[in-house]
């Protein structure tokens, strides 16, 4: 230490601290540099709401794909959303505290399974299920939400988990010493306190569902269309990326790169929502 | 005298460790009782027991009995909710819940399932008039109880209490964080009120037990060492300890 000194550490931790940055800022500017100019000269009205995507033709209209990203991205929510948030209250107001403890990063834990896994278990369980069930190809919008409606759960009930402990507890005493009962603390009080990070717990396994890729591409189907039941088998924008990047060139190749211009865009706002909600509660503190 | 409380050999253990050890003694209805003792005496754990608030703590665990008006309230078919609107509950920080003033104050009635506005607007007036704090909000009822002073927060929350209509009111140090006025205006309301309530009043203030509370207790390490009048306890108490307390040598 001695022969760095006190100036040189700073500077190598400052180092490390702006690669972080300047990783983002190059992704970013790669990502623009290769896409935006393709969206302006394919023209961003054809580019975005076209449902022709021909490559070989020439045609770039990622419409179906947009559509297919948003019905699986709800879809997600529609599933993971009320499991998590319910699950968090579940595991906070009704649980003792110790077994809450143990039971919180096994839920994280879910997290940590490679998505290829999860993709896996869509394969041979999920799909197999739909296709016996409920007909279609099984490889579907559904199977897709489905998957993606579990592996948003560790981010939303763990987020939210942290947002319900974070309502005093003096709230809840001086509700329940009123002569309410569990249930009735939980939805006229700690509801109310905890709203934004609940909000924005969704937000993030939005985002996450938005992003998921590998997944996707083994559950969804990926064949391009605009879904018209939740056994059509569809295409997202990150699968159409992954699927053809390997081999693209010339235009198709920067006609990705825009896919990802959108994608990225998206998910840029779906984070800044996130963290005005996120500070807004800090705020009111 | 009627008897509201009766605590009949209570231990009560947090995990091993026991913090109240042979409570034995009569709470008189429409009286108020105040409970003095240094910190970490068991004084707030005792109040807590009355409307079984410890009940929220993971690894409390409660021996003998402590009846009132004769029924046992940890027998096991007993229901909470229903005690904790007969036992009403002002805690030491005032914490409005996060509505109105106006919904604070309804907050429990409104779970009880009255709706009728009328009601509910007398209902707010009486009460808040009742805990002196009628006149400095009654042209403001919607705004959010939180952005009150703190004394006129824990006024509040004593009207909350008084709108339930309970039998008891404990009160856990409400004035340890309010001022001279505040203090004064509470604890004239207390004095009116125990006309129609049973009031327990914990505190860190000596003097305010010697105030306004008729009879006092005095908890020293769990236990309780002395009950009587308040003139009894502060002119003539019976234990050293007592004394001692009372007159600043330790606590």
């Amino acid at each position: 230490m001695k022969l760095i000194g006190e100036k040189g550490v700073k500077r190598i931790l400052m180092l490390t601290a702006f690669s972080a940055i300047s990783a983002l800022l190059l992704i970013a500017l790669f990502i623009l540099n290769e896409g935006l100019p393709f969206i302006f000269k394919y023209g961003v009205k054809d580019f975005l709401f076209s449902s022709d995507w021909n490559p070989h033709l020439g045609k770039y209209g990622i419409y179906p794909m947009i559509v297919a990203s948003l019905w699986v991205t709800f879809g997600a929510l529609v599933i993971g959303a009320p499991l998590g948030v319910a699950g968090a209250f579940f595991l906070t107001e009704y649980v003792p505290k110790s077994i809450m403890r143990i039971i919180k990063p096994t839920i994280e834990l879910l997290a940590a399974i490679p998505s290829v896994v999860y993709g896996f278990i869509g394969v041979m369980v999920l799909a197999p299920l739909i296709r016996n069930n409920f007909g279609g190809p099984g490889l579907s919008l559904l199977a897709a939400s489905i998957i993606l409606g579990i592996m948003i759960l560790p981010t939303v009930i763990s987020i939210s988990i942290d947002s319900i402990m974070a309502v005093p507890q003096s709230y809840r005493e001086g509700s329940l010493a009123l002569g309410a009962t569990t249930w009735q603390t939980i939805h006229m009080v700690t509801v109310k306190a905890s709203k934004s990070g609940i909000i924005a717990s969704i937000i993030l396994g939005m985002g996450r569902a938005i992003g998921e890729t590998m997944a996707v591409i083994m559950v969804a189907g990926n064949s391009v269309n605009i879904p018209h039941s939740p056994l059509d088998s569809v295409r997202t924008l990150t699968a159409n990326i992954a699927l053809e990047m390997s081999y693209a060139t010339g235009l198709h190749r920067q006609a990705l790169f825009a896919t990802g211009v959108v994608l990225f865009i998206g998910i840029i706002i779906l984070n800044s929502i996130a963290s005005v909600v996120l500070r807004k509660r800090a705020v009111k503190k | 005298m009627k008897t509201k409380f009766h605590i009949k050999d209570l231990d009560l253990f947090f995990k091993e460790e026991k913090v109240l050890k042979q409570i034995n003694f009569e709470i008189p209805a429409n009286k108020i009782l105040g409970i003095i003792g240094p910190s970490g005496s068991g004084k707030t754990t005792f109040l807590r027991a009355l409307n079984r608030m410890n009940d929220l703590e993971d690894g409390t665990r409660i021996e003998g009995n402590i009846l009132l008006d004769e029924e046992d309230i940890y027998k096991p078919d007993y229901d909470v909710v229903a005690l904790r609107k007969k036992v009403g509950m002002v805690f030491a920080m005032p914490v409005p819940l996060p509505m109105s003033i106006y919904e604070n104050v309804v907050y429990g009635v409104r779970l009880s399932g009255v709706n009728d506005s009328k009601l509910l607007d007398e209902l707010v007036e009486k009460s808040l008039t009742a805990s002196y704090l009628w006149d400095e909000v009654k042209d403001r009822l919607k705004t959010s109880g939180m952005r009150l002073s703190g004394g006129q927060q824990q006024r509040l929350c004593l009207a909350r209490v008084l709108a339930m209509e309970p039998e008891v009111i404990l009160l856990d140090e409400p004035c340890s964080g309010l001022d001279p006025i505040s203090t004064a205006k509470i604890e004239d309301a207390l004095t009116v009120l125990k006309k129609d309530y049973t009031i327990i009043l914990v505190t860190n203030n000596t003097k305010q037990a010697a105030r306004v509370a008729d009879n006092t207790a005095f908890f020293l390490m769990g236990e309780l060492i002395e009950i009587g009048s308040t003139g009894q306890i502060f002119t003539t108490p019976n234990r050293i300890e007592t004394n001692d307390y009372i007159t600043g040598r330790f606590g």
